[in-house]
């Protein structure tokens, strides 16, 4: 099915134009011939200050979104909108986005049960997922009786359990308190590192992008939003990222891409100031 | 506890008020001028209650419940399930919706019940013109309430199933209708109760059965007494029914932190 040596995710030349509501004549350029690729089994986290439309691409690659211009690959095939979203991504939201009418069990097996598979099996690989994402005992909770922590989680087993190639995280952990916060990332590169997906990972924090990804993108102040910075990441693995914070080649990377997001970081601050 | 005795105080302090204003000859009458014109216009308290007695006592009563809950039923029903398919179709077809929109806002704003006795002639003076008039009643609350389910279902949500792998019609099924269902619950009271609104409604202004029915011929012979006798059983019902509805909904909405309510039709 797909193409041997290509890159999990290729965009190429995005643009991404949104027509203003009230004049036609300014359309709002949120995405400008961005290119980013990821290749397989990488952690690649994008980086970049608010609002300046890392979701958007995000979007683009799980294709939920028609960018305005710029072709998507996803293992050497291109992806068309008339085809629906990406089948080989996974895509965990910023917000929640679990099924309040579900219990635990039932949104871990939702996309089991959009595929068809036989509800026991489903049930029973479901029950797997809990108790890998530390939720055994929780199927039968409605969401809104779990804390932020536990709806994380049971949203990262709800994305996995399906196994995609491709997973695409969008500030997957902003909401949680800096001590949940940590343990979700290191659960996240435990079971990362058991089968090496591909990992598009948005992000606005700095320190949670070096301490996850092989690679850092950075990304441009709005409008116009395009990679302006390209960083590897070669610390060791497997790594704690509460430890790997104090180690001197952390903090050597961290002010290398500072400086070059601070910029950015700023621009986007007195843009906001101004509107 | 206390508040359900003070509540049962309230009960018959109205009940004892109304026996002394209207029991012949008790008190000097002051506004009629004969001692059993109150009576007459308002009815008396303990005969009310031989009335209710003799019909739950002979059997008279339970046809024209059967058939006022039978109305009230099947208006529920036809009503919620036309609803939910046009709430559906038209919250899900943005071009649709803005072609009716129109037509759904003059039939809402239309007074329905002057539609009874067109539906009288149409659907004869059986349970279906009932039906009909409770239908047209429990449509629009729970169209409007599937509109508005279905167009606030959060984007992230929808987004989320389709990720997962859904289809269009399983996002309608898993996605849509629950969170539409979810809207319709909480208008479940107004539904309910409107229903029951269109079966006596329709039964007073011409039936051959039903509490309505009864309710009217009693006025016929200007007898008060049973008029009242009809009105609370029907109230009695309505709290009935209204506790059903109550018990459905807790049970089915478990997943809901907190019932929604939506405002008063």
């Amino acid at each position: 099915m797909s193409i041997d040596g290509a890159p999990a995710l290729a965009l190429a030349d995005i643009t991404c134009r949104f027509a203003s509501r009230d004049e036609r004549s300014h359309a709002y350029i949120a995405v400008a011939n961005a290119s980013l690729t990821i290749g397989r089994g990488e952690f690649v986290s994008v980086v970049g200050p608010t609002g300046c439309g890392k979701s958007t691409l995000l979007n683009v690659a799980a294709g939920l979104l028609e960018p305005s211009s710029g072709t998507v690959e996803v293992f050497g095939e291109r992806l068309m909108a008339a085809d629906g979203v990406n089948r080989r991504a996974g895509y965990m939201f910023q917000a929640d986005a679990l099924m309040p009418w579900r219990t635990g069990i039932g949104n871990v097996v939702a996309g089991l049960e959009f595929r068809g598979v036989p509800s026991a099996q489903a049930v029973a690989q479901g029950e797997e997922w809990l108790r890998r994402v530390g939720l055994a005992g929780f199927g039968d909770r409605y969401p809104h009786q779990m804390s932020g922590g536990m709806r994380k989680r049971l949203a990262l087993a709800q994305t996995l359990i399906l196994s995609p190639d491709i997973l695409l995280m969008d500030e997957p952990f902003s909401a949680l308190d800096v001590q949940t916060r940590q343990l979700m990332e290191n659960e996240l590169l435990a079971l990362w590192a058991e089968d090496r997906k591909s990992v598009l990972f948005i992000t606005h924090d700095l320190e949670e992008a070096i301490a996850l990804s092989d690679r850092v993108v950075v990304l441009s102040a709005g409008p116009g939003t395009r990679p302006i910075g390209d960083f590897k990441v070669d610390l060791p693995r497997p790594r704690d990222v509460s430890e790997i914070r104090m180690t001197p080649a952390f903090l050597d990377l961290h002010r290398e891409i500072w400086g070059v997001m601070k910029e950015e970081v700023l621009k986007a601050y007195a843009r906001q100031k101004v509107a | 506890m206390r508040l359900r005795i003070l509540q049962l105080l309230v009960l018959g302090l109205l009940v004892v008020a109304w026996y002394v204003l209207t029991a012949p000859g008790l008190i000097p009458p002051f506004y009629f001028e004969q001692d059993n014109r109150a009576a007459f216009f308002f009815g008396e308290p303990q005969k009310v209650f031989w009335v209710i007695v003799e019909w739950f006592a002979t059997g008279e009563i339970f046809i024209h419940l059967a058939v006022t809950l039978l109305e009230t039923a099947l208006g529920f029903a036809i009503g919620s399930a036309l609803g939910l398919g046009i709430g559906l179709w038209l919250a899900l077809s943005p071009t649709a919706s803005a072609v009716m929109d129109p037509y759904i806002k003059g039939f809402n704003s239309m007074p329905r019940v002057v539609l009874a006795p067109i539906f009288a002639v149409w659907f004869g003076l059986g349970i279906w013109s009932k039906v009909a008039l409770g239908v047209t009643l429990v449509f629009f609350v729970v169209f409007f309430n599937v509109y508005q389910g279905v167009r606030e279902v959060s984007p992230n949500l929808i987004a989320n199933a389709r990720m997962l792998g859904a289809s269009p019609r399983q996002l309608l099924r898993s996605i849509y209708l629950p969170s539409a269902m979810s809207w319709v619950f909480a208008s479940l009271h107004n539904a309910v109760g409107l229903a029951f609104v269109g079966a006596v409604v329709g039964e007073y202004l011409g039936s051959a059965r039903g509490v309505g029915y009864l309710i009217l011929q009693a006025e016929g012979t200007f007898d008060i007494n049973t008029v009242f006798a009809g009105i609370l059983v029907l109230t009695a019902f309505a709290l009935l029914l209204d506790a059903a509805v109550g018990s459905v909904e807790r049970r089915l909405m478990t997943w809901q932190p907190r019932t929604s309510e939506t405002e008063k039709v």
